[in-house]
């Protein structure tokens, strides 16, 4: 064996650090899925009937449903009826402070990094941490209502502002959308909602922190943000669970809409359980996001380091239908031992002069396998439209797998496309040059990867890039020798 | 400073090196020369730790210590130095973050303190100038989109900054056109100290025209044949290597 397969093999062992198991009373609901388990979740949460009329709708769309298989990823059926579809955590009282968090959950967030005391927080950045199915804590929300920003959890948006999640809600990925959408839509336990108001530039990041605890439960979180008329913000999401031998499902929904002249830049990332070295394990991340520029001039900009998850299914899209308007889509995702990626984005664009750019990273050791899947749909009257894609895949070691599969439609003759693919290996010469300059082979390792990957770490707020760029080597770690 | 004493190696289920004996005194400039295929890249590749060769048989001692030993790393953090043939492309890697995040693994070993940004960037300053090298190579990808040339010049640079105790020039002067080839050599004769040992690995005689060396090895078929002064490396230009290959050994400074 060569050393850089010993690598390999000694990077696959390296443990997952955040999967310790809180002890903490869950209030669940009983296992599997139908009318009544709705109907349970709804009441709950002490829902409006257009909501609860809602999630059915949703329901009934989704038993006619077919799961998506087309996606180039294996695993075994999942039983739809054996999971628990809502986990909160014990009191389940409204909480008037910060204070009143169980201090067991607060430990969790704090043993994660996360800073859900105020005091601690790091300057500038506003975090709403969501355990299991129900967001626990929201900080610096006195600060951003000063300007008229709304971030809370979505069950308070529900409560406080209906008339915005009403008028949003699904208007960007319909209750029809697709299987794992429509499962979203019935039984969402809980999410983030922002809103920033017209002109307004948030003077901080917004962020999520999501944590699974419960175990045969799964997450589904629902997350929107609203920018109105030349309104900014960012936005950022975390994510780990506990270490399971058994599959849990995450199937969550973004939803972000720009109006004119705004802009969100939503980054995430992504560390859920990946399952162990022998492939057991981890979370199934069935995740939609997408995003409207529905007025001109908007721009959306997605950034994601998705290291995590045994199986990994997301597309982070725009739809830029607003003239000038611009979609961006950033991603590094790393696929080791038995992790599966099928990862993309789609960008379609309708109005006229709209500008996209996709820049995708793939990264797979071990038997990872790692595929990126665009989409790049021009319509009819996106005159001018223009789109820029580039797809690179790195390989470590010879048991991993890259594949690529860009689609493009186009329906006006005025578009530009520009469509860059490469297919690299971590090669040996290259870790013994870094190594015959003194530095370690893990050294050498993470600079070839963080050199791969710059060009997407670079859109990624400050505090967010060092996190990923130490995630990344965690997640490679004895993965070449 | 180093001594080989019987070096055998294999790469590939063949044997190269067979039976290298070869000591470098501190300070010395020794060439090695010969024809492609006599194990000169290979005596190179071994004692800077590259994976590719299997050691069978014999010893190296580096500065007191069993070279053959140490990983490829803790070598380079002794104060060895290769300076390589094809020098390795690493793409999105800022040459200047390359080379502090070395200089501060070999000073972290040394028990110095590591240098921060604005100490480095004075250094190396002052060391490009040395080397006629453009700032500009310091912010672009390390040896990515470099000409031939760029990337020997580099390899010398690296060396500069790093300031080995032994720097072995692997074929340093293969690829470059004369202009370069001066530059390169300039830049290395200005790293020649008392207390610093270089080996040149070189196929022709045009370097150490301006590379001036104590001595000059010429090593056939993975042993060195023959050992003299500066001067030896004349007589390989005039009469070929041929001449060496035929005639008798001679018993020179091995």
């Amino acid at each position: 064996m060569s050393t850089a397969e010993r690598t390999i093999e000694e990077l696959a062992t390296q443990e997952y650090k955040y999967g310790f198991v809180t002890d903490i009373e869950a209030d669940t609901v009983p296992r599997g899925l139908n009318e009544d388990i709705v109907r349970e979740i709804s009441r709950r949460k002490g829902e409006p009937e257009w909501l609860l009329d809602w999630r059915l709708k949703a329901l009934r769309a989704w038993q006619g449903m077919q799961e998506p298989r087309w996606g180039n990823v294996k695993y075994d059926p999942i039983d739809y009826q054996d999971i628990i579809y809502y986990a909160a955590p014990k009191p389940r009282k409204a909480l008037g402070s910060l204070d009143e968090v169980d201090p067991e959950i607060r430990r969790t967030f704090e043993k994660l990094g996360i800073p859900i005391e105020e005091q601690k927080a790091l300057a500038g950045v506003a975090v709403d941490a969501v355990f299991d199915s129900v967001s626990v804590a929201t900080t610096f929300r006195q600060k951003l209502a000063e300007l008229g920003i709304i971030f809370c959890s979505f069950s308070e948006a529900v409560r406080n502002h209906p008339e915005l999640v009403r008028q949003y809600l699904g208007s960007v990925v319909p209750h029809t959308d697709n299987f794992f959408a429509a499962l979203n839509s019935a039984v969402f336990s809980d999410g983030s909602f922002a809103y920033v108001p017209k002109g307004v530039r948030c003077p901080m990041e917004l962020s999520t922190y999501f944590r699974i605890n419960a175990q045969n439960t799964g997450q589904f979180e629902r997350t929107l943000i609203i920018a109105d008329e030349g309104a900014f913000v960012s936005y950022l999401e975390g994510c780990t669970a506990p270490m399971r031998d058994e599959n849990q499902l995450h199937a969550a929904v973004v939803e972000l809409v720009a109006l004119d002249r705004a802009t969100i830049k939503y980054s995430t990332v992504q560390n859920w359980y990946p399952g162990d070295k022998e492939g057991r394990g981890g979370i199934y991340n069935f995740v939609t996001k997408r995003g409207h520029c529905r007025g001109a001039g908007s721009k959306i900009t997605w950034t994601q380091v998705e290291t995590g998850s045994a199986i990994t299914w997301k597309y982070p899209s725009c739809i830029l239908q607003g003239d000038n308007s611009i979609g961006e889509f950033y991603s590094v995702a790393v696929t080791n031992n038995f992790q599966q990626a099928d990862t993309g984005t789609k960008m379609i664009h309708l109005g006229r002069n709209t500008r996209s750019t996709i820049v995708s990273k793939g990264i797979s050791a071990g038997r990872g396998q790692n595929t990126y899947r665009g989409m790049v749909k021009i319509g009819r009257n996106a005159e001018n439209a223009r789109n820029y894609s580039q797809c690179d895949s790195l390989l470590i070691g010879d048991k991993c797998g890259a594949h690529t599969f860009p689609y493009i439609e186009i329906k006006n003759t005025s578009a530009q496309m520009e469509h860059e693919a490469s297919t690299s290996k971590i090669g040996e010469d290259q870790i013994f040059y870094c190594r015959q300059r003194g530095l370690s082979t893990e050294d050498a390792v993470n600079m070839i990867v963080s050199g791969f990957c710059k060009e997407v770490f670079r859109e990624l707020p400050m505090e967010f890039a060092v996190e990923a760029q130490k995630l990344l080597g965690v997640s490679l770690e004895g993965s070449v020798g | 400073m180093l001594e080989i004493r019987k070096l055998h190696a294999r790469a590939g289920g063949n044997e190269i090196l067979k039976g290298v004996d070869l000591a470098v005194g501190t300070g010395e400039v020794h060439a090695i020369m010969g024809p492609n295929g006599s194990g000169k890249s290979t005596l190179a590749g071994v004692l800077a730790g590259r994976g590719d060769y299997e050691v069978t048989e014999g010893s190296v001692t580096y500065q007191g210590l069993d070279l053959l030993g140490l990983d490829p790393e803790e070598r380079a953090r002794e104060g060895l130095f290769l300076a390589f043939q094809y020098p390795v492309e690493i793409p999105g890697v800022n040459n200047a973050y390359f080379l502090k995040a070395a200089l501060n693994a070999l000073r972290k070993h040394r028990g110095e303190p590591e240098l921060d940004t604005m100490d480095f960037m004075a250094l190396v300053r002052d060391r490009m100038k040395v080397l006629d090298i453009d700032p500009s190579l310091l912010n672009r990808p390390v040896n990515e989109g470099f000409s031939g040339g760029e990337k020997k010049r580099n390899e010398i640079f690296q060396m500069a900054v790093l300031e080995p105790k032994l720097a072995i020039l692997d074929e340093t002067d293969s690829g470059l056109d004369i202009d370069a080839l001066k530059i390169v050599a300039h830049g290395v004769n200005s790293l020649r100290r008392p207390d610093r040992s270089i080996i040149v690995v070189t196929h022709y005689q045009r370097l150490l025209n301006y590379i001036v060396p104590d001595f000059v090895h010429v090593l056939s078929d993975g042993r060195i044949v023959r050992s003299g002064g500066k001067e030896l490396a004349l007589e390989l230009e005039e009469r070929g290597y041929g001449w060496i290959e035929d005639g008798e050994p001679v018993g020179g400074r091995a």
